[in-house]
């Protein structure tokens, strides 16, 4: 028990830096909701053109794009610790290596913490106005109270996923040295993966079948449509599934690549 | 002028010094855009038409915002960094330099990898001109690069309100990003698709529909008037607006004292 509180405390420590920046927290949710509208608008004009090649109900496409809307600094790729970077390239990792504490798990709780404090902040206010707001722009409740517990499980599941998924791009800081170019082209490849532009029902067929056993449907995806009941039953229980053995496989590789980095650490300087 | 150049150079130099970082960056730009584009291609590919108009025709608006963005980006972008050149004084450098505070802001940063995305827009450009079904004659082909410029015109003057906001705010405010990086994103499709308010908004406040709605209906020959035409001659009187905004805002600054 000892060991985890160690974890807690760090967790602590950043969701309260995270809560510190109120105005642009303020700024950020006047944004994401006119985003919202806009993107909601766009799929709005598709329904009408040809309701027919829509792939999913409308209700169900609004709740998508406004819980991606709320939820979007929890599966921001582009939101990184930019102090990790440093302590990668500056050498600071060396002082973090003495402290008593995995790396790993210490990093991962640092990237958690960030993301769950910064949509604190964010999310509700979004939601609130969304479920205002008349059909067919508003937001609809819960299919279901297991579509709802079905929800929060796998956001928590979905979460846990992407930030394995970032470790590893810290991971492969430790061989470049240079983060910008690497982050960038694979954090936009994973955006349209992931489904972050258009939701993956979108994609034609033949690649949004493959897609959906990746571990970037792991991700925002699966949550997404859980709560609007698109993915539900027996469908419901895969995915989650799914999304376990994605994050078992990520935390282990991304392990496995951190203990390689620092079997060969070279501190840069003094 | 000569002095931008020098700081052009400057850049240039600098930033080949990591040579590595420089491409993976502009490959990074590349792929970035590259997911947007296929994003719209799903979309096009599954429904055919975008509130009246076809795959090319959303194609070509998507070519010219995306040059209009990035040549805007690739020279103006050093207004983005503004808030932190006003909160750690160094625009009280500037100001006692005897050289234009624009110039000198500009110059801070010019961003050479940005050209990924401009690399992108021409690669667009080259597959939607000739698909897009336009029947060109003169007056058409002079109205493409017109749009393109406006269009640079208004997103490079989108960036200086976000600088001249500064001056009141010191931090700088994400909500202009809805119009930036949103501008971008939203005006791949023309702007009447999203209905008859969010039209008329960014036709009077934030022109952007003026440098692609109204010409792309007289490029198609939905519309023969020459009102339409000419409207991105219109949407260029954002950026002397922008700059006044700008002058305003110089003369309320009062220093961080930093």
């Amino acid at each position: 028990m000892n060991g985890l509180r160690k974890y807690i405390s760090f967790f602590r420590i950043r969701f309260y830096a995270g809560l510190q920046y109120r105005a642009a927290a303020l700024a950020g949710v006047a944004t994401q909701f006119a985003w919202g509208l806009l993107t909601l608008l766009l799929f709005l004009t598709f329904y009408e053109g040809n309701p027919d090649a829509f792939p999913m109900e409308m209700q169900e496409t609004a709740a998508y794009i406004w819980l991606r809307q709320s939820f979007f600094a929890l599966f921001n790729l582009y939101a990184f610790d930019s102090t990790i970077f440093e302590a990668i390239t500056s050498g600071g990792v060396a002082y973090e290596l003495t402290r008593p504490m995995d790396l790993y798990s210490m990093w991962f709780t640092k990237n958690a913490a960030l993301r769950v404090s910064r949509t604190m902040l964010r999310f509700w206010p979004i939601l609130v106005l969304a479920v205002l707001i008349p059909a067919p722009y508003g937001m609809m409740l819960p299919a279901s109270l297991a579509a709802l517990v079905g929800f929060v499980v796998s956001l928590l599941l979905g979460v846990s996923v992407a930030c394995a998924f970032l470790m590893i791009i810290y991971d492969i800081t430790f061989y470049t040295m240079q983060p910008q170019g690497v982050r960038l082209i694979f954090v936009s490849a994973t955006e349209l993966l992931c489904g972050d532009l258009i939701p993956l029902p979108f994609f034609p067929s033949w690649l949004a079948r493959p897609l959906s056993l990746t571990p970037f449907a792991a991700m925002s995806n699966v949550p997404y449509r859980v709560y609007s009941g698109n993915i539900a039953g027996a469908e419901l229980w895969q995915s989650i599934g799914l999304q376990v053995f994605w994050l078992l496989v990520l935390v282990a590789l991304g392990r496995c690549l951190m203990n390689r980095a620092l079997a060969r650490v070279a501190v840069q300087g003094g | 002028m000569k002095l931008y150049l020098k700081y052009v150079a400057m850049h240039l130099r600098s930033q080949m010094q990591y040579k590595t970082s420089f491409f993976l960056t502009v490959a990074g730009q590349f792929i970035s855009s590259f997911s947007a584009l296929l994003g719209v291609y799903f979309l096009m590919d599954r429904f055919h038409q975008a509130g009246g108009f076809s795959y090319s025709e959303v194609l070509l608006c998507l070519a010219v915002i995306l040059m209009a963005f990035s040549l805007a980006e690739c020279f103006v972008r050093g207004f983005d960094a503004f808030s932190a050149i006003i909160a750690n004084g160094e625009f009280d450098r500037i100001m006692v330099r005897p050289r234009n505070e624009i110039l000198q802001v500009l110059g801070a940063r010019i961003e050479f990898s940005r050209m990924g995305r401009l690399l992108q827009a021409l690669c667009v450009f080259a597959y939607a001109v000739p698909r897009s079904g336009i029947s060109w004659n003169a007056a058409r082909a002079c109205l493409l690069p017109l749009m393109v410029v406006a269009g640079a015109f208004v997103f490079a003057g989108l960036f200086i309100i976000y600088a001249a906001l500064c001056f009141f705010t010191t931090e700088g405010l994400e909500f202009i990003n809805i119009f930036t990086d949103g501008g971008r994103e939203f005006c791949t499709y023309p702007l009447s698709i999203y209905g008859e308010r969010i039209l008329k908004f960014f036709t009077c406040i934030v022109p952007l529909a003026l440098v692609q709605y109204y010409p792309l209906l007289y490029l198609t020959g939905r519309s023969e008037n020459w009102q339409h035409a000419l409207a991105p001659a219109a949407a260029c009187l954002f950026l002397p607006l922008s700059l006044l905004l700008w002058r305003v805002g110089l003369r309320h600054y009062k220093s961080t004292g930093s």
